[in-house]
């Protein structure tokens, strides 16, 4: 039995807002996979790009309070982050206390103020939705289970920028045939083929959305979301398949302002990768959230569901 | 068409390196100037390795068309060329873009220091 099968669940908060259809889609699947989500208690924020931009060692407190209640106080030993900058961030705070004597030094005297126990590095293993499906299910037994093959389905695959940068932070990746890549992440390509799905050539999997300044400087971030829709059309994807929920609202936010303002149109759809894997294996969208996306992908899967 | 769109790569990147007050490097990483440039403009600015990947998708595009031309290889170098350029562009104009994935150096910098 993969030790993915049972994890503590760390949704963070876009997941209760903006990405409200990804953490229900990511449950209801999980659910008909067998996989057992505990959310963690009391969760908190992960100190995302506000704390962390001005005070990293902060931004590590609030990550490690997060893993320190999964290991101290719910005996948990993996915690599954769906959310890229969660994820991200959770990664980095293991990296900087197993690194850096300050953050450690910052986090225990933070930690015993809060009154909870000090999280040690390694107590915890952080892995991503992907890693959750792809580990704790397989392609094998996933292309088992389909029910509505995604056949005929063009996809391109968005990772964005925080699944896999910086590199260091990831020292897991990039370890050759069966792990994931930093450059050339695959782990959703993987899953999407064994639903049936065809990924499309996207060059532009990883690149930059402008994400973080799509309030401070939204004609940038929509510009390169325009570039990276248009790419993934050029590449004849019916969809975009997403595994974040700021990538997602950013991919469909900035589809919208890119015809308001700019006068570009795109047809592309937006759907999180556990909506399509969840159709394939016979889930209703509706279930799924689909009808949820600003990104109208009703029609799209419409023939699959 | 590949060597016109490299050549456009590469300025965006020589405009990125002058802008630092740098003289753009002439030498070549793995048989590119781009990755090189890449490479002299990231450093000391970890956010600016947003772009590396599109760098080395410039280059891996480049030797595709080397291989066979097609039209839809050509279309993507452009837009990855496209995409480059977009984000150099607002890098310029606003210095933080790209921080929120790949800058984790003000801690280990702040660490170092004390």
């Amino acid at each position: 039995m993969s030790k993915y099968q049972r994890v503590a669940y760390y949704p963070g908060c876009a997941l209760e807002g903006t990405g409200h259809a990804y953490n229900q889609s990511t449950k209801v699947l999980g659910s008909a996979l067998g996989l057992k989500l505990d959310e963690v208690k009391n969760w908190n924020c992960c100190g995302a790009m506000e704390v962390k931009n001005i005070d990293p060692k902060v931004q590590t407190y609030l990550s490690s309070r997060v893993m320190s209640i999964a290991a101290n106080e719910m005996g948990a030993s993996v915690v599954m982050a769906p959310c890229n900058g969660c994820y991200h961030n959770l990664k980095k705070a293991e990296h900087d206390l197993a690194h850096d004597a300050g953050s450690r030094e910052v986090v225990e005297r933070i930690s015993k103020k809060a009154g909870h126990a000090t999280y040690q590095a390694g107590q915890v293993e952080t892995i991503h939705a992907l890693d959750w499906i792809k580990d704790g299910v397989g392609e094998d037994e996933l292309k088992r289970r389909v029910k509505n093959s995604l056949k005929g389905l063009k996809v391109a695959n968005y990772y964005g920028c925080m699944y896999t940068r910086p590199r260091h932070i990831f020292p897991e990746k990039d370890q050759g045939p069966g792990s994931e890549s930093t450059s050339k992440p695959h782990f959703m390509d993987d899953l999407l083929a064994a639903a049936g799905a065809e990924n499309v050539d996207f060059p532009l999997k990883t690149a930059c959305c402008g994400g973080a300044h799509t309030l401070s400087d939204s004609d940038t971030s929509t510009k390169l979301v325009l570039n990276i829709l248009r790419a993934a059309e050029a590449a004849g994807a019916d969809v975009i398949a997403t595994e974040c929920p700021t990538c997602h609202s950013g991919l469909e936010m900035h589809q919208v302002r890119a015809e308001k303002v700019l006068g570009q149109k795109t047809r592309v759809k937006m759907l999180y990768f556990t909506q399509l894997l969840g159709i394939a294996l016979g889930l209703s969208p509706r279930k799924l959230g689909v009808h949820e996306n600003v990104s109208d992908g009703m029609e799209v899967m419409k023939k699959f569901a | 068409m590949r060597q016109d769109l490299l050549a456009q790569a590469e300025a965006v990147l020589e405009e990125w390196v002058r802008a630092r007050g740098e003289a753009p490097t002439a030498e070549a990483s793995e048989g590119f100037r781009l990755l090189a440039l890449h490479r002299q403009g990231a450093r000391g600015v970890p956010s600016f390795n947003a772009c590396r990947e599109t760098c080395r998708e410039i280059a891996y595009h480049y030797n595709l068309l080397n291989e066979k031309h097609d039209a839809r290889t050509e279309l993507m170098m452009k837009m990855l060329v496209q995409h480059l350029e977009l984000f150099v562009r607002g890098k310029l104009e606003v210095a933080g873009l790209g921080d929120f994935c790949c800058a984790s150096r003000p801690l280990r910098k702040e660490s170092e220091n004390a």
